[in-house]
């Protein structure tokens, strides 16, 4: 008998007309570890999320979670069946309160006032975002936004956790913190895919990472021996840095 | 919270006791209508103020009801009062197929279905004439010659309404509704299914529409097409109950029913006898008019924009 | 065969007016993502406009196109500079304010008109009203071949103007993506201002060379607002080729079924279109062609 993949991305594409916005794209991620996706600006790194999330349909490839296809599944399906995501360009519901954009999200897991006030509470705490419950979404500063985009994803409970760019636009002592808390996830028994343009932090938290450009896959390997690709550098800094 | 239960036992204790002390047929018939129009503004707000999704066209719902109601005692001789349970299922069934074809797509496709619907139905309803007896309208004998029955039923529907309206947005439904108003993405990622919470918000509100619209065929005894499926009669009247007390609150459209109400009358009457009698005829354009102004100047609502206004008249020069 | 033939001839030329008609509601959309609720309103003005010119100073109502197209395109300017931008900056819980805003637009211009002309029918004639031209066996109205042959010509000028000058292309990038647009330099709410005006004054044109054609009243605008609509959903939500397809379509639709099953249902006919768009071919018939 083959083991059953945790999750598995299976040679996915995307077309925009004429644009081919992911091509081909293949990986494994295993259960607990942080699994970086990197590449420069426009690669596709975001058009992937949004296909593991159903938002766009795939063209062509499959996506496989606990060893069953979810293509096909709408967007709200994919968070019941435990994968959360955040969004890159926050969408806070803005005029909710913090603890109401975590409540309704809760929701996705219990039905009652009580027990998702309860379930929101104790997320908010957990990503030290209690002091704010009652301001209005709209009124957090960046770091906040960014923060509320986790809590939100956490309270619907997810076995696996997409990350997009949660560190852009934050000062240094931000960044710590959301490092810190990312880590906290993971040893919670979350499994995270993080899509990162800081490479401090994706270098520093990452246990693999796949690189890709131009919607193909580069390289995967351990941080350090994708820092040191060729290709990654090229990609990065143009050729003549490699 | 103990202030604002005291506030509301004072009002309710004041209608239930209003037909009783203001023995005047005409008074009473205002503020039945008013508290009619509670339910539809209400309705409106569940699904434009809270869900976001706009509707142009309510007149489609309320309708469906009163028409409901009339040809069921017209055509099968039944009492129109069954029209009060069958009148919402039908209009929540309109509204049903309505979400069903619009809510699966983006974009303004649902405000202009609902205008359409009103049209197609006003249409319908003039020239289907052996169901809907045409132009000349359905008439039925009234029930009651007195009014306190009328009363205190309209009264009942607008509590039960306001009562069903807080329940919802206190739950999950609630959270929901303004989730998908915010964002819709958001609101999808996080595991909520937009179609399905857009058509839960779309049913509640079309069943309270029809209802008022059968209780209108019962109090008034007499509809007709340009009536109960007028753009600006019903729909534009539910839009400016909503807005002008305020959408997305439980109070809002409550306060908005007896503003409108009022303002309706006052220039139907011509500013009580005051003004040229041209001044009755210039309801459309007052409507149109205090569309523009509200929208303008107080886009939410008495109650939404409160603090703005108490600023405005605490202003000391 | 005849009468299939006369119908499908005159559903084109009402067509070709329609299409001016929806071109203006669609430009509006695609530039500022609204549906114009007031736009069949703004063609009732257009046609009291010329109806005045004419039963006053004996104006012919093709020469007040020179008198109605500018004036409704001041008429747009004021709505969209003083009613509709201002409201992009209020913070309002509901998403539609803007086309609410039209709505009451649209009301108040069909009260003034009744205040002033009352809600009696008026009508214009002109020097060939009555004339009729003969193709083989099909008749057709002189009134209403001029009219398909003024709104093809509008078509084609706005066509060039969209393509060939940088106000036009503005206007088409804006249209297409307004950030985008915005930040390569283009002042999306002088473009929302022209756009608006442009939409109002070319309706007014279908307007002016609809009167010879129909029986003027107040409440003329909102069935006209209603086919705006329904040929801007045909079209695609944005296409101004669409909407040249729309209208027609619609034209056609109306025409035969008003042949066919009687003139009562020539109105219910849009909204069967529009029903069976919405259900079958969301995104309109742009979605069957590359346009």
């Amino acid at each position: 008998m083959i083991a059953v993949s945790f999750f598995e991305v299976r040679e996915i594409s995307k077309r925009f007309g004429g644009l081919m916005a992911v091509n081909g794209v293949s990986f494994q991620v295993e259960p607990g570890e942080i699994f970086g996706l990197i590449g420069p600006n426009g690669s596709g790194k975001t058009t992937i999320f949004n296909l593991i999330n159903q938002y766009y349909p795939l063209t062509s490839g499959d996506i496989v979670f606990h060893g069953k296809s979810i293509k096909g599944l709408k967007t709200y399906q994919i968070c019941h069946l435990g994968i959360g995501r955040t969004f890159q360009v926050v969408k806070p519901l803005k005029r909710m309160t913090v603890l109401e954009n975590v409540m309704a999200s809760a929701f996705s897991r219990v039905n009652t006032f009580g027990e998702a006030r309860k379930l929101a509470m104790e997320t908010l705490a957990f990503c030290n975002l209690l002091p704010e419950q009652d301001k209005a979404a709209k009124s957090l500063p960046i770091a906040g936004r960014k923060r509320l985009e986790i809590t939100r994803a956490m309270a619907t409970k997810p076995e696996l956790l997409l990350l997009d760019e949660t560190a852009a636009g934050l000062n240094p002592g931000e960044l710590d913190e959301a490092i810190d808390l990312i880590k906290r996830i993971r040893d919670r028994g979350v499994t995270i895919i993080i899509v990162e343009h800081i490479m401090k932090v994706i270098m520093s938290i990452s246990d693999r990472i796949h690189a890709i450009n131009y919607g193909q896959t580069i390289t995967e390997g351990k941080p350090e021996d994708v820092a040191n690709n060729k290709e990654v550098i090229e990609a990065y800094l143009g050729e003549s840095y490699a | 919270m103990k202030r604002s239960r005291v506030i509301i036992a004072f009002i309710a204790l004041a209608l239930v006791l209003f037909p009783l002390v203001v023995k005047s047929d005409y008074y009473q018939h205002l503020v039945i209508l008013a508290l009619m129009w509670v339910v539809i503004g209400g309705s409106w707000n569940l699904l434009a103020g809270y869900t976001g999704q706009v509707s142009f066209g309510h007149a489609v719902f309320f309708g469906t009801g009163a028409y409901t109601a009339g040809i069921l005692a017209n055509k099968l001789g039944i009492s129109a009062w069954w029209g009060m349970a069958f009148g919402g299922i039908t209009a929540a069934l309109v509204g049903l197929f309505i979400g069903w074809v619009c809510f699966r797509l983006r974009g303004p496709y649902f405000a202009l279905a609902t205008i359409a619907a009103g049209e197609i139905f006003r249409l319908i309803a003039t020239t289907w004439e052996s169901l809907t007896e045409g132009m000349v309208g359905i008439m039925i004998l009234q029930t009651f010659r007195s009014k306190l029955p009328y009363y205190y039923l309209a009264l009942l529907l607008a509590a039960a309404s306001m009562f069903v309206f807080d329940l919802v947005m206190k739950s999950k439904w609630g959270f929901y509704f303004i989730s998908i108003r915010e964002d819709q993405d958001a609101a999808e990622s996080l595991g909520i299914n937009t179609t399905l919470y857009k058509n839960v918000s779309l049913l509640i509100s079309s069943f309270f529409t029809g209802m008022a619209g059968a209780f209108y065929m019962n109090y008034m005894a007499f509809i007709d097409p340009h009536v109960v499926f007028s753009l600006h009669y019903i729909s534009i009247m539910a839009i400016l109950v909503g807005i002008i007390g305020g959408v997305a609150t439980i109070w809002g459209p409550a306060l908005g029913a007896f503003i409108m109400i009022g303002v309706q009358e006052t220039f139907r009457s011509s500013i009580f006898g005051l003004a040229p009698r041209w001044v009755s005829q210039s309801h459309a354009l007052v409507f149109g008019l205090l569309v523009m102004f509200v929208i303008l100047y107080m886009a939410n609502g008495v109650v939404g924009d409160w603090p703005k206004i108490k600023r405005l008249f605490l202003r000391r020069p | 065969m005849t009468v299939f033939l006369q119908s499908l001839a005159s559903g084109i030329l009402i067509g070709g007016i329609y299409a001016l008609i929806g071109i203006g509601m669609t430009l509006i959309m695609g530039v500022m993502g609204i549906i114009n609720l007031a736009h069949g309103q703004l063609m009732m003005v257009g046609m009291y406009i010329t109806y005045v010119l004419f039963a006053f100073l004996k104006i012919d109502p093709y020469i007040s196109l020179l008198v109605s197209m500018p004036a409704l395109f001041l008429v747009g300017v004021v709505i969209q500079r003083f009613l509709l931008n201002p409201l992009m900056k209020i913070e309002a819980i509901l998403p539609e304010n803007q086309v609410l805003m039209t709505v009451g637009i649209g009301m108040v211009l069909t009260e003034i008109a009744r205040f002033i002309f009352s809600s009696d029918y008026k009508s214009t004639t002109t020097a060939f009203s009555s004339q009729v031209f003969f193709l083989g066996t099909i008749s057709l109205n002189a009134p209403m071949v001029i009219a398909f042959v003024i709104a093809v010509a509008l078509t084609l000028i706005l066509f060039w103007f969209l393509l060939k000058t940088d106000l036009g292309r503005s206007i088409r990038a804006t249209a297409q993506d307004k950030e985008a647009a915005t930040l390569m330099g283009v002042n999306s709410g002088r473009i929302t201002i022209i756009t608006y005006a442009l939409g109002a004054a070319l309706v007014a044109a279908a307007g002016t060379v609809l009167l010879p054609i129909f029986y003027l009243f107040p409440d003329i605008g909102g069935p006209f607002t209603l086919k705006a609509f329904v040929i801007t959903i045909l079209g695609g939500l944005g296409s101004t080729v669409g909407a040249i397809f729309g209208g027609v379509t619609l034209g056609i639709a109306e025409s035969l079924g008003a042949t066919y099953f009687g003139m009562q249902y020539r109105e219910m006919v849009g909204f069967v279109i529009f029903l069976l768009v919405l259900i079958f071919l969301p995104g309109g018939l742009k979605r069957l062609t590359k346009i």
